[in-house]
Formats: structure tokens, C-alpha cells, sequence
């Protein structure tokens, strides 16, 4: 436990990669295998279930630390994170060294355990561990409980660390960690060093993602190189089908064939040692819809044939990976694509779509086709090198993103809550409102959005100050202000929603800038925001 | 009807019954300064008493003002309210305030801390009927180790710097926690060079205490000679064009606000150390219980959350606002 803590701890102290991949290797080297296997599988984030409730956890912690609830959660609002909250809230002790023998996976094996012990013997186990750790070690102990182990160390610099101790390539590695394996079950052998051939067929492949493009059209060279796409907001997926099995995985890792049923159906007229890289997206009456209709879709375990009808799915196909049981990234993408399109010209099915194909005859195209991306309920466009191979990650160069500018209103603030961390004194969280015209002429505002990033700090600064000094009421960490300052707010997309008092729901809102020169009589209404439907 | 000892309006902190305020924020005609740092010592006053330590800072950073020195514990009495100074551990010539009249004790904390930084005078434990305490760090999260084994930190630090030909730079309060470095870390690494803000407080310092020698970067010095030293500079130098000439360096900063793990990312610093001029909670806690004070005013930082818990252990805690936080989290000036 010790020596992961310390490789948290060293790749916390760094913000140099080099410096991190170090301290992993340190780590990968000496570890054992089964704390090697759990390593890979918490930065990878496969962590153990939640054993124990947070709100036991809160109340614990604060009982250590002699403090009443309400204390200890206000510090945890103001430290932002609830492992972290613990670990600088219980109070030293000098009785420790006494858990430094225990390795990763037996803290792992106590975690997972913990569901079964009492209240009162899970209390006595956290005192414990909590009097007997550091301070990384219970930080990084109490990560382990509360899950989302996001710590500064990328899936990306694990895998290259992984490539650099073993010596295999870092793609393959990239490859092996992918799909669904279980920690507990498996050996740093089958995982890594010499996988069986029976568990590489559930595995997708690790995507390639694209880099906003950042050079001019024009420094791409010799146009007819190149071809563009539209480039659609659903959820990006691989669909596989080999030895019998169709499945459906996302860019996140997570198998959702349950979640789209038509899809897996679609998925068996493939033929086997097949794996299309594509997106899903919402298709209602031969339109692309928008990703609030996916929404519906998402997060649902029982997908009945009602849910289907009434919200259907389609994938549409980017790219194919894998063709007649053999890997073909490294074939060029005009390959792979003709393939592709021979594949869905074959399969001839309705929940099976192909991606746009376009040729560039000059880069003024391109600069049309971006224009007309949002006419289509398109989020921009990719531009793809046709001699590409398929690569591992988000890398530069033969894959770009060109996304369509952002949608942007006025609104005026209406509710502020404090932020985290450094800023928990500032009040940096905002809620925004749009003008409505009521049945008797009179106007009121209508919140539309959240949003809390986009100002300098020298701008959240006056903006606190005004709310401290322009509040109307408090609603314990939130209040309501007096409506006074405007800002111009940008979002990715828009879509009606019944779930929102505005009518609409914004894709990705954030401040763009505060308008010091507007009033609130000038802030945009509901009317205007629904006229950005139809831009 | 009974006036209050001390009140807070929109001048500073006033003492009706003395007509003498205390770290004013506007212009008045008599002011009590607890320590030199910018949101305690304004410009503007008629007439200003300080500690003797903190006569040469306030002049340096204020120029030509009427400003008469006190030592520590010495009673002046206006209109029959005593005054004295007592060290409050913060900066060099930091003081509490203590006011009393007619039996009755009120004590100013300023901002103060518990532990000797070796170049503060020590805090000292005043006991009074009404306590007015920061609470900058008023929530139990935070928690200093004893200024050793931050030191101690920060020398290897320096230590892996130099061995990779590297300046390592420290972002550090010119006044208070710059001195503080200077006179604790071991110059067997190196040398220590400073940003002209520093090293124009540390000659205002070396003329009444002893501080190591320290050397100010100008034109002239060569990033050459800074490679495997280290270098003091206040905070607003982070990712200033001044950096650009000690390439290849490493940024630290030391600060009590880098308890939270993000605080470093967020503000994109390499390495950051847990350091503060203000009381941690415990020190905060246990400083209240030793005053013996009943009422306590809590003023600047999580004075609501702070007053609350003090009111839930029994005492008689009240919160009020002065400017002097405005600036505290963004510029972080502990
Ligand atoms: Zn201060």
C-alpha cells in the first residue's frame, strides 16, 4: 500500500509526464503481480463497488475527528473532494507503520469486504486503518472507498510505463487493457505478458480520437488527400461481432449492448471477425436527432420495444477496424473505408447507416460544408488523411476536428453558489436567466443555465463582491441575486426539453464574457433562444 | 448607555471612547497598525502607532508619514484607554492590540500564528473578556507541521533542482513568509536570490535584525549563476516576462493553501509546500480557549462557519466584515 501511495504521491508533486512515467515505472518494476493487475485496473477505472455508504463514511470521519456533521460538511464543500476531506480531517496519530505491510490488494480485499462486516465494525475497521495510515495512504485508501480514482495518471501514461517495464509495444498494451476483465480474477500474465487467445475476442479496439484543428486548411497540403465528414454528437462506439456474439462498446469502456437492443440485432446479420468504429445516434422519422433524445436512452437498464419505437437508434459507421477476423488499422483509410462501404451496402439494414464521404476538390468546400454543419444537426465536420492508418488515442495530424462555432445568448445572472478549493470563499457557480413575456405584458426571467467557468479570476472576484453586497436570499449554499449583471453565454447545441423551466436544454454552456456594456433590458429572451433552433 | 469598547464601521475598527482606530481601511486621524502587510497599513492617516519593528516597513512602503514606535508590552493611554503591543507571531513586528478600560479587556489578534518562525518575535498569549481572531484557516482541514519538516521539504526540493542544473524557484510573500524562508533553509545548498520586492524588505529588515545574506537579481546577473540556487519572488511573478530569463527552473510555492492538492494544478505550479504566517485550526481553537475570552469576534476568512462552531462550544461568537479578505484568497498573502 505503501509504495502506491508514494507513486500518488510522486506523480501528485510533478506536472512533467516524463517525471510521472518514472514514478510509475518505479512502481510497475517492483510491485507485485496481483498489485500490478489492481494498479492497472484503478487507472484504468475498474474499481472494486462501493462497500460502505458515503453518508456512514462522512459521519465516521467526523466522529474521529471530534467535530459535529455539520463542520465536517462544510469542509468537505469547501475542500471539494470527499477523500480528501477525510484524509486532512482525522487526526494524526504516531502509533503508525503499523498497516505499511499491507500491500494494495490486501486493502483492496479489506474494501471489498466491508459490505460485509456491521455498522459498528466498519466503523471500528475505518478508525483503524484511518489512525494507522499517512497522509497519502489514507487519501489514496479512502479513493479506494469512495471510487472515481481519477488521480493524475492518464490510462495513456500508464499504458507507455506498462510498454517501458515489459517491453511490449504500447498499442498492444492499449489493446490487452481494453474490455471487460475483473482484478480480482485475473493474472498480470493473462492480462498483460501472454494473453489467451479466447479473452482477446471480447476486447474492442482502443479508439482513435481527432485534435481540434489548430493549422490552417490550407497547410494541410494537397487537398485531394484528404476527405470530410460530418461529424455527429451521440456516443461514439465500436459494435463487434466475433465467434457468434455481437457487442456494443463505448470510447468510456462500457459494454452497452443491453442499452440498444436494435442495434445488437442489427449487429448478427454481421458477418463474424468484424468490428465497426461508428456513433450512435438518436433517428426519428429519417432525422438525426439531438442528444437530449439520447438521453432517453442512456442510463436505462430495461430497454422495453416502447422505448425503442419511440426513441430509435441508428449506428453510423466511420470506420472498420477489424474485417474477415483480421486487424486492419494498419491498412490506409481509403481501404478501410471501401470495405466499410461494401460491408454496409451488404448488410443493407436500417439501424446500419454509413458516414458522409466527401472528396476535396479545393478547401473553399470545406469552409462551405462547415457553414451548413449545424443545418444538419451536425456538430462540424472531421477531416480525415485517406492514407491514414488507424491510430491509438487522440493524436495530431491525419485526424482533425473542426467543430461549428458555439451558440451564443445574453443572459442575466440569477443565482450564485460558492465554488471549491481556492475559490470556496468566491461565489463562482452561476445560474442564468432569460427574459419570458407573461400573460399580462409583464417580463420575467427564466432560468436557462448553469455555468461556471469562463471568467479571469480578477472577473470572478467582482462578480463575488457584487453578490455578497446584491443578495436577495439564501437557500443554504446558494442565493439569489439581484438581477443587474449580463453575460454572453455559449453553448455547443440546443433541444426542446420538457425537463427544463426554459423549455430547452444547452449542450456544454459556459460564460464567453460579461457584457459591462449591457443592461438586463437588453439580455435575450426565451424567444430568442428558441429562434437558435432553427439557425 | 453602554458604548462598545471597540466597534467596526466603515472607516476600521474604531475605539470611540479613545477616538483611536485600529488598521483602518479609510483615511482617519489615529491608527493603531497591527503588521505591515498592504490591507493593514493604508495610506492616508494623520497620525500612525505601530510596533518599533514595523516603523521601517510601513515608512518603506508608505514613505514619509507620522508614525511613532512602541515596544512590546508598553502602555500608552488615550482619554483613559490603555493600549500595548504584544507579539503576535505573524510577520516581523507583528502585534496584537490589547484595549483596556475601566477592567475591562479586549484583545485585537491582527493576524497571528503560534509557532516560531525564528524571525518573528513569538506570539504571545494575551488573556481577555473579548477576543476579535482572525480565522483565515478557520475549518479543521487545515493542519501545519512544525516549520522543520517543511523546511526540511523544501531543501530537498532545492536539493533535486541543483542536481539537475535547475533554479528552483520559491513564490513566497515579500514580506513575512520571504524572511521566514530566508533565515530557515540551509544555505550549505546555495545561494538565495531574490526579486527586488524582497530584497528591498530584507535591507528595511537588516537594519534591526539579523537576516543572511541574500542576493537581488538585476540586469546583470546571468541565468548561469542562478542554475542550482534558488530564487525568492512574490507571487504575481508566476508566468511574468522576469521568469523568462532563469530558464530551466522549477516553480514552488509555499502557502497554506496548498493543503488542497488541487491548489497547485490549478494554478500551475510545479511543487507546492504547506506554509502559513495564520494559525491552523487546532492553534486557532486552543489560542481561543487559553485567552479565556467569553466573546469572540471572528473576522476575516470562514469567519461564518468558524462562529458558528464557536457558538455550538459555548462561547459568545459574532462575525464582521472588513476588506481585509477581499484580496486574501486570490492573492493568497499568507
Ligand atoms: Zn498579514
Amino acid at each position: 500500500m505503501i509504495d502506491f501511495a508514494s507513486l500518488i504521491e510522486q506523480t501528485d508533486k510533478t506536472t512533467k509526464t516524463n517525471q510521472k512515467v518514472k514514478a510509475l515505472d518505479d512502481f510497475f518494476k517492483h510491485a507485485s503481480d496481483k498489485d500490478k493487475v489492481w494498479a492497472i485496473a484503478l487507472f484504468s477505472s475498474r474499481r472494486p463497488k462501493r462497500a460502505i455508504k458515503t453518508s456512514s463514511l462522512r459521519g465516521f470521519a467526523a466522529e474521529l475527528a471530534n467535530i459535529p456533521l455539520w463542520l465536517f460538511e462544510e469542509s468537505y464543500h469547501i475542500v471539494g473532494d470527499l477523500a480528501e476531506t477525510i484524509a486532512l480531517i482525522v487526526p494524526e496519530t504516531h502509533h503508525k507503520n503499523l498497516s505499511l505491510k499491507l500491500t494494495l490488494s490486501d486493502i483492496i480485499e479489506e474494501i471489498i469486504d466491508l459490505k460485509n462486516l456491521s455498522e459498528q465494525d466498519q466503523k471500528k475497521y475505518l478508525f483503524d486503518r484511518w489512525s494507522s495510515l499517512n497522509y497519502y495512504s489514507r487519501f489514496v485508501f479512502n479513493k479506494l472507498i469512495t471510487g472515481g480514482f481519477r488521480i493524475g495518471v492518464s490510462q495513456r501514461l500508464m499504458t507507455k510505463s506498462l510498454a517501458n517495464v515489459t517491453g511490449i509495444d504500447k498499442d498492444i498494451i492499449a489493446y490487452q487493457i481494453m474490455g471487460d476483465w475483473k482484478p480480482s480474477e485475473i493474472s498480470f500474465k493473462d492480462l498483460i505478458l501472454s494473453p489467451k487467445k479466447e479473452s482477446l475476442i471480447y476486447k474492442p479496439y482502443p479508439f482513435y480520437l481527432a485534435h481540434a484543428i489548430d493549422v490552417k486548411l490550407e497547410n494541410l497540403g494537397d487537398c485531394s488527400h484528404w476527405i470530410y465528414e460530418n461529424k455527429w454528437d451521440g456516443i461514439r462506439a465500436q459494435l463487434i461481432k466475433r465467434s457468434n456474439e455481437v457487442m456494443l462498446w463505448s470510447r468510456g469502456g462500457e459494454l452497452i449492448s443491453s442499452q440498444f437492443p436494435e442495434i445488437i440485432e442489427m449487429g448478427n446479420m454481421i458477418e463474424n471477425g468484424t468490428v465497426i468504429d461508428g456513433e450512435i445516434l438518436p433517428f426519428n422519422n429519417g432525422n438525426i436527432g439531438s442528444f437530449n433524445d439520447l438521453q432517453k436512452r442512456l442510463g436505462r437498464k430495461n430497454v422495453t420495444k416502447k422505448t425503442v419505437n419511440n426513441n430509435p437508434t441508428i449506428l453510423k459507421a466511420y470506420d472498420l477496424l477489424e474485417h474477415n477476423h483480421s486487424d486492419i488499422r494498419i491498412k490506409s483509410y481509403a481501404n478501410r473505408r471501401e470495405a466499410l462501404n461494401k460491408l454496409v451496402l451488404d448488410v443493407n439494414h436500417p439501424n446500419l447507416d454509413i458516414s458522409d464521404f466527401h472528396e476535396i476538390k479545393n478547401w473553399e468546400d470545406v469552409v462551405t460544408a462547415h457553414s451548413l454543419a449545424r443545418s444538419k444537426n451536425s456538430e462540424g465536420l472531421m477531416i480525415k488523411n485517406k492514407n491514414a492508418v488507424y491510430k491509438v488515442g487522440r493524436k495530431k495530424g491525419d485526424w482533425w476536428k473542426w467543430k461549428v462555432d458555439p451558440l451564443t445568448i445574453d443572459a442575466v445572472l440569477t443565482y450564485a453558489m460558492r465554488g471549491h478549493g481556492r475559490r470556496a470563499n468566491l461565489f463562482t457557480d452561476y445560474t442564468f436567466g432569460l427574459w419570458r413575456i407573461k400573460n399580462d405584458e409583464k417580463k420575467e426571467l427564466v432560468t436557462f443555465a448553469k455555468a461556471y467557468s469562463g471568467l479571469t479570476d480578477k472577473e470572478f472576484k467582482k462578480v463575488d463582491a457584487f453578490i455578497k453586497k446584491n443578495t436577495l436570499e439564501r437557500f443554504g449554499p446558494v442565493r439569489s441575486v439581484q438581477p443587474q449583471l449580463v453575460f454572453e453565454i455559449a453553448f455547443e447545441g440546443i433541444a426542446p426539453s420538457s425537463r427544463h423551466k426554459s423549455g430547452f436544454a444547452v449542450r456544454f454552456p459556459r460564460i464567453l464574457r460579461w457584457r459591462i456594456d449591457k443592461s438586463i433590458n437588453e439580455a435575450n429572451s426565451i424567444n430568442d433562444l428558441e429562434n437558435l433552433l432553427h439557425v | 448607555m453602554r458604548v462598545s469598547l471597540l466597534e467596526f464601521n466603515i472607516n476600521g475598527i474604531y475605539c470611540p471612547q479613545a477616538d483611536t482606530y485600529i488598521d483602518a481601511w479609510r483615511p482617519v486621524d489615529r491608527v493603531i497598525i497591527s503588521h505591515g502587510h498592504a490591507d493593514h497599513s493604508k495610506y492616508g492617516h494623520k497620525k500612525y502607532l505601530t510596533h518599533h519593528f514595523n516603523v521601517p516597513i510601513v515608512k518603506h512602503r508608505l514613505g514619509k508619514v507620522n508614525i511613532e514606535g512602541k515596544s512590546w508590552g508598553e502602555r500608552f493611554t488615550i482619554n483613559g484607554v490603555h493600549f500595548s503591543l504584544h507579539p503576535a507571531g505573524h510577520v516581523i513586528g507583528s502585534s496584537q492590540v490589547k484595549i483596556e478600560y475601566k477592567g475591562e479587556v479586549w484583545v485585537y489578534s491582527g493576524d497571528y500564528k503560534r509557532e516560531n518562525d525564528g524571525i518573528s518575535t513569538p506570539f504571545e498569549l494575551v488573556k481577555c473578556h473579548t477576543f476579535i481572531t482572525e480565522c483565515t484557516f478557520g475549518i479543521p482541514a487545515f493542519s501545519w507541521k512544525n516549520q522543520n519538516e517543511v523546511m526540511e521539504e523544501i531543501n530537498q526540493f532545492w536539493n533535486e533542482c541543483k542536481l539537475l542544473n535547475q533554479t528552483a524557484i520559491v513564490f513566497a510573500y515579500s514580506l513575512g513568509k520571504a524572511q521566514r524562508l530566508i533565515a530557515n533553509l540551509n544555505l550549505d545548498i546555495g545561494k538565495i536570490y531574490t526579486h527586488a520586492a524582497v530584497e528591498n524588505l530584507n535591507e528595511v529588515i537588516r537594519t534591526y535584525k539579523n537576516l543572511p545574506e541574500t542576493y537581488k537579481i538585476t540586469r546583470e546577473t546571468k541565468k548561469e549563476e542562478l542554475l542550482g540556487n534558488l530564487v525568492i519572488a512574490p507571487p504575481s511573478t508566476h508566468g511574468s516576462s522576469w521568469l523568462k530569463k532563469m530558464v530551466p527552473y522549477v516553480t514552488s510555492s509555499a502557502s497554506g493553501w496548498m493543503t488542497f492538492r488541487g491548489a497547485r494544478r490549478r494554478r500551475a505550479i510545479d511543487r507546492g509546500f504547506v506554509l502559513s504566517d495564520h494559525v491552523d485550526w487546532k492553534d486557532l481553537v486552543k489560542t481561543i480557549r487559553e485567552t479565556e475570552a467569553e466573546n469572540i469576534v471572528c473576522t476575516h476568512g470562514y469567519k461564518e462557519i468558524f462562529s458558528k462552531y464557536l457558538n455550538e462550544i459555548g462561547y459568545n461568537a459574532f462575525i464582521e466584515n472588513t476588506p481585509f479578505e477581499e484580496n486574501e484568497l486570490l492573492v493568497e498573502n499568507d
